[in-house]
């Protein structure tokens, strides 16, 4: 597994302490998993991902990520209306491995409330939390 | 693998280990208000000679074939069993309950268990099946609780033609989980009523059993289309899977869950136990599916090797998530299916399926010349239900003394049939067998 030092934690993301990443685009929010969360999970297999449509408040489970080694939940860092999810992953779940931050995105939301985003972590914040865990 | 008790010697080394005293030591968490203070009340051990004795009592009280003639099945069938099975299954590879907990060391299991898979899986119709479940009626309510799981829904609509066993299993799993079970009536030819599923919301499952308790053939294909009319998951029950001899297969009429018991193929009836939990669905769902799952794969050298996969639905590592509580099958049960399978071939199944609906047909047909009333009109398998003229339960006594067991008495499982009796004939029984069941009853009846 990388070290900390290892990670990409790049500093136009937003992140939540379940280490999923928001990012903000325009009046949508797109989601994803962060370097360090795909890291620990090791090679995923499967991800189980919500119909569009679906509506989730902050910090409920919107899908699954299984790896050769564990299940995962997904968890809404900030509450919404579900837009649209990552067709590609159903049958290339390794893009989540290979492109965490591109490629490997899960869903897309239209968040309930904006002001959601204030609560998750900057890159700074994020890296110190990891830390924290590392200790 | 072999099973042996510990030795004296290992348990103190292991204590030693530990840094424990005695065995005692590690029960030392439980209170001693929760203990038994006290002997068992058991009776003392008997010598080999004397339990053989006992236990040669005991099942002389039963009236087992082939020592009565018994036209019962409601379940559990008799069936011949090939000598074959018996002995192969008798050897020390195979005798074992569970899934092996060391699995992959145990490469010869694993491969009769997948191709359990492959047989029960084509049997069935379905893309895939697990490596088996307890029994019918357990696998049954997985089913259900499955189809909650992947509809979301909170209602199931269950036959009253699914066994009344099984229809008590269900509600037991589902009681603690605050989920609704709808019951759905019967038509006067035998066949469950759809109609009033129609306005039913929030349905995740409908569950139809075919050949149903009455023994008749359900239209599969309507039940399917109605339920995925609704958004609901179709799953399809059955005690007597040998009928898919002849029957077009659940799979094939559009069910996504198939779920019943496999006891028919090559499992003796002993007490009514254990059985085998046939449990197949649909590629789609199989993260969904509870239970264990053989997969077959090769080793860093190509060679072909099998293992337990998709492991992660499972208890062990996806813990409350988990698809089932569920963590083992009923192996040796499902080797004996898979070897009887096996034995018969597909041609053979298909002659062996043609035989029991051919016997229970004539059967049918001899005490329907003898005046006696079928009352359910659509087509069954290998059993029937016949109604009877009042007072028959002393005919069927003084049969039971001839060795003969006319049916089950229906009216404890349905109070509207009082006198309607369900027969079964397989394959182990010949025309003049039945020819003299219906003399009997007709003579003993006048």
């Amino acid at each position: 597994m990388k070290d900390i030092s290892e990670l990409q934690i790049p500093g136009d993301f937003l992140y939540a302490k379940d280490h999923e990443w928001a990012k903000p685009e325009n009046d949508k929010v797109r989601v994803g998993l962060s370097d360090y969360a795909q890291d620990q999970l090791g090679d995923i297999v499967f991800v189980e991902l919500p119909q569009a449509g679906a509506r989730h408040g902050k910090g409920e489970q919107f899908g699954t990520v299984e790896s050769v080694k564990a299940v995962s939940e997904l968890y809404m860092p900030v509450g919404g209306e579900v837009l649209s999810v990552n067709k590609a992953l159903e049958t290339s779940p390794e893009l989540l491995n290979k492109e965490p931050y591109g490629s490997g995105w899960l869903i897309e939301i239209k968040p309930s409330d904006p002001a959601e985003l204030k609560s998750l972590m900057k890159q700074e914040a994020y890296l110190g939390h990891l830390k924290g865990l590392n200790k | 693998m072999r099973y042996l008790p510990h030795t004296d010697e290992e348990i103190a080394s292991m204590l030693q280990v530990i840094g424990a005293k005695s065995l005692g030591d590690l029960f030392s968490a439980v209170p001693w208000s929760c203990r038994r203070t006290g002997g068992m009340n058991l009776p003392e051990p008997l010598s080999e000679w004397d339990l053989n004795r006992l236990m040669a009592g005991l099942a002389s009280t039963m009236a087992a074939a082939p020592e009565y003639a018994v036209y019962a099945g409601a379940g559990s069938y008799e069936h011949f069993v090939p000598q074959v099975i018996p002995y192969l299954l008798s050897r020390s590879e195979f005798v074992t309950s569970y899934t092996p907990y060391q699995p992959e060391i145990s490469q010869g299991t694993l491969q009769a268990i997948y191709e359990y898979q492959t047989l029960s899986a084509r049997l069935l119709g379905m893309e895939v099946s697990n490596a088996s479940m307890y029994d019918g009626a357990s696998a049954l309510a997985e089913a259900l609780l499955m189809a909650i799981r992947i509809t979301k829904k909170r209602r199931v609509a269950v036959s009253r033609l699914v066994h009344p066993h099984f229809r008590r299993v269900v509600k037991t799993y589902l009681a603690p989980t605050g989920y609704d079970i709808l019951e759905l009536p019967y038509l006067p030819d035998g066949r469950t009523d759809l109609s009033s599923l129609r306005n039913v919301k929030d349905l995740a499952a409908l569950a139809i059993q075919s050949p149903n308790f009455f023994g008749v053939i359900e239209d599969l294909k309507a039940s399917a289309v109605q339920a995925h009319d609704q958004g609901a998951l179709f799953v399809a029950n059955f005690t007597e899977p040998l009928a898919y001899g002849i029957l077009k297969s659940p799979g094939s009429l559009g069910a996504d869950i198939v779920a019943g018991e496999g006891q028919s193929l090559g499992i003796p009836q002993t007490f009514g136990g254990p059985g085998l939990g046939m449990f197949a669905t649909r590629m789609s769902h199989v993260r969904n599916m509870p239970g264990r799952l053989v997969g077959k794969t090769v080793d860093a050298e190509g060679r072909q090797g099998f293992v337990l996969t998709l492991a992660t639905r499972e208890q062990h590592i996806r813990r409350e998530k988990a698809t089932s509580n569920i963590c083992t099958n009923n192996s040796l049960c499902a080797v004996a299916a898979t070897m009887y399978l096996a034995c018969l071939g597909a041609s053979g199944i298909r002659d062996l399926s043609r035989l029991n609906h051919d016997k229970a047909e004539y059967l049918k047909k001899g005490l329907r010349s003898a005046g006696f009333r079928i009352p359910f009109a659509s087509p069954t398998f290998n059993e029937f239900v016949v109604e009877m003229p009042t007072g028959f339960e002393k005919t069927y006594g003084r049969l039971l003394e001839k060795k003969i067991v006319a049916g089950v008495s229906l009216d404890s499982y349905y109070v509207e049939l009082k006198n309607h009796y369900l027969f079964c004939a397989t394959e182990t029984k010949s025309k003049e067998d039945m020819d003299q069941l219906v003399q009997e009853i007709t003579s003993v009846s006048l």
